[in-house]
């Protein structure tokens, strides 16, 4: 295989095989941040990389955009091998990292003119493109501003158009939403969506937060300890390791009863009664309420309430690891 | 809504032929240049501030020690507040890396098809600009009192600074980009170097009335070849042989600065 075949039409986008790469702390300690990770990304397609701090998501974008090289295993990039081509996995990248691309003692408008001179534009050209994002992403009457002087949201807006400066047609980012409100990450999300469609982008992203990969992300990979440990839509994620969960509350002499029945239900796993209520772990949630209430009904017992909780990306997480994503804090940077 | 496709369609062309380093470095001194361009108030100061250690240091000088300079405190001052100027610029210029590491510009940057050694030879070589400017309005303030000026020599010794100070400014980005994690370490070596290297030059107090030691600790200083090099060719002397060492000394601490700061950049993503 000729590594200096460019991409072509259908090709995958990124692949990797077992990559690693080691961190050496000090003489007797070295960090696994990323241990063998193997990942086939397909044109078009939108991937979150979902774990805690410290799971490696952050270490495994820096390897896919060239900023780090990987200690073992290899990785090709819109066509190109990281460690051997870097420069041809530059030209073809969008990269938008944790922090903020634009300087912040510089112009708004300067730094998207300077990134399309960088991508090979002239003045010209730079500025008509600079103006079009500008336009797009909401940030027209500011392009004399200093990028010091943005609002959170205005300078994350900006770090997206600095990523599309040279209409990439894989876009990296790097926890996109972290530390915006409510609105400007539903705000930035418009964006990035809405640009994905005009590009026909590839995407893969970062982030901790569930709602996100949830949402937003049409497969999902959870990272922990620098490994996949799972590959899937959220949908398909959630049914297969976690399910949904019945709560069903009776009168408390009827517990014990409740319960019985419950384990009988298809697939029923995780039966827990707490105080009045019965709670059980199902396939198929909706389908298993009715077969619950009729069995109670049948066996004498009444029911005071009944609820189908769906399972939520941290049940997920909960189900492969034994923790929650939301209470892991190691503090280590991925 | 404006449609995107234009630009988008020409991009594929204009990004194929291969990379020119001139370009690059190009690219990156003009950013660099961009702020101070578009601040000019922020620029004026710097442009006075050799002006006003001049105005409180040399009548110091030259009353305490009047008898020992020959041509006059300020044909000897003079040269000091220029090298001065550079070393205090260029020393410090590394901080503004700093910064740009932590806001995550330069990551931006190492992410672009930009050559990596133009990241550091393009910030370098801004350096040059602000210096000069501050030159010239030393020389243009000074000219009128008891500074003669040598054009000639003028010319040359700012080209020898420039050449330094490429060198010094490689060596400010270079510690910059090794004390990234600690950056506070910026501040503590920067200083820890700065002032022997310019007391042990005879910049601001001649050494001549010190100590032994300290005129054999200034054969090792590189500096102090500089300043006698400045001192020798704004007195209009351009083919004295202490020129030569000046450009000696000026040339290999920009080599061994663009070879430190080419190597540090190189690994500054890690």
């Amino acid at each position: 295989m000729s590594v200096l075949e460019p991409l072509t039409e259908g090709e995958i986008v990124i692949s990797t095989r077992a990559l690693t790469r080691d961190f050496v702390v000090s003489r007797t300690e070295t960090v696994h941040a990323v241990r063998g990770i193997s990942l086939d990304v397909e044109p078009g397609e939108l991937v979150a990389v979902l774990g805690p701090n410290g799971a490696g998501k952050t270490t495994t974008l820096r390897m896919l955009t060239t900023l780090i090289t990987p200690t073992s295993g290899t990785a090709r990039v819109a066509g190109y091998d990281v460690t051997t081509h870097p420069s041809q996995v530059r030209r073809r990248i969008g990269y938008v990292g944790q922090g903020n691309g634009a300087g912040h003692s510089q112009r708004v408008g300067d730094e998207l003119v300077g990134q399309g001179v960088i991508y090979g534009h002239d003045r010209r050209t730079a500025k008509l493109r600079a103006g079009e994002l500008l336009e797009a992403l909401e940030l027209k009457d500011l392009a004399q501003r200093k990028v010091s002087d943005l609002s959170g949201g205005q300078r994350r807006r900006l770090d997206v158009a600095m990523g599309l400066v040279h209409a990439p047609s894989l876009l990296f980012l790097d926890e996109p939403s972290t530390g915006l409100d409510p609105q400007n990450r539903a705000n930035l999300w418009d964006h990035i969506l809405r640009m994905r469609e005009q590009y026909s982008m590839t995407i893969v992203l970062t982030t901790h937060y569930l709602d996100e990969a949830d949402s937003m992300a049409e497969r999902v990979v959870v990272v922990d300890h620098g490994e996949v440990i799972a590959d899937d839509t959220a949908d398909g994620l959630k049914a297969k390791l976690a399910g949904d969960r019945l709560a069903v509350t009776v009168a408390p002499g009827n517990i014990a009863r409740l319960s019985e029945l419950a384990e009988q239900l298809p697939g029923a796993r995780e039966v827990i009664a707490v105080g009045d209520e019965v709670s059980v772990r199902v396939a198929d949630g909706p389908a298993a309420l009715p077969e619950l209430v009729a069995a109670a009904q049948r066996g004498g017992v009444p029911i005071a309430a009944a609820q189908v909780h769906r399972p939520t990306l941290d049940d997920v997480f909960l189900n492969l690891t034994g923790r929650s994503l939301r209470e892991d804090s190691n503090g280590k940077a991925a | 809504m404006t449609t995107l496709t234009l630009s988008a369609t020409s991009t594929q062309t204009s990004t194929q032929p291969s990379r020119n380093l001139l370009r690059d470095i190009r690219i990156v001194m003009l950013r660099e240049l961009q702020p101070v361009l578009r601040d000019p108030f922020s620029l004026l100061f710097g442009m006075i501030q050799p002006l006003v250690f001049l105005a409180l240091f040399g009548p110091l000088l030259s009353g305490s020690m009047g008898g020992t300079f020959g041509d006059g405190v300020w044909q000897w001052f003079v040269p000091s507040i220029l090298v001065m100027t550079t070393l205090f610029g260029t020393s410090t210029t590394g901080a503004n890396l700093l910064f740009e590491f932590q806001t995550g510009a330069h990551e931006r940057m190492l992410v672009t098809p930009l050559s990596r050694s133009s990241l550091l030879i393009g910030r370098a070589l801004k350096e040059m600009v602000p210096l000069f400017g501050q030159a010239v309005i030393v020389i243009a303030v000074m000219t009128p009192f008891a500074f003669d000026l040598h054009l000639g020599g003028a010319l040359i010794g700012l080209a020898l600074l420039a050449v330094f100070g490429v060198g010094l400014g490689s060596f400010s980005y270079a510690l910059a980009i090794a004390v990234r994690k600690q950056d506070w370490m910026f501040w503590v070596v920067q200083q820890t170097f700065l002032f022997p290297l310019m007391i042990l030059s005879g910049m601001l107090l001649p050494l001549e009335t010190g100590p032994g030691w300290m005129r054999v600790a200034a054969k090792f200083n590189p500096l102090s070849y500089v300043v006698d090099a400045e001192r020798t060719l704004f007195s209009g002397d351009v083919l004295s042989s202490a020129v030569l060492w000046g450009w000696v000394a000026a040339i290999v601490t920009a080599a061994l600065g663009l070879t430190v700061g080419i190597r540090t950049m190189l690994r500054s993503a890690d």
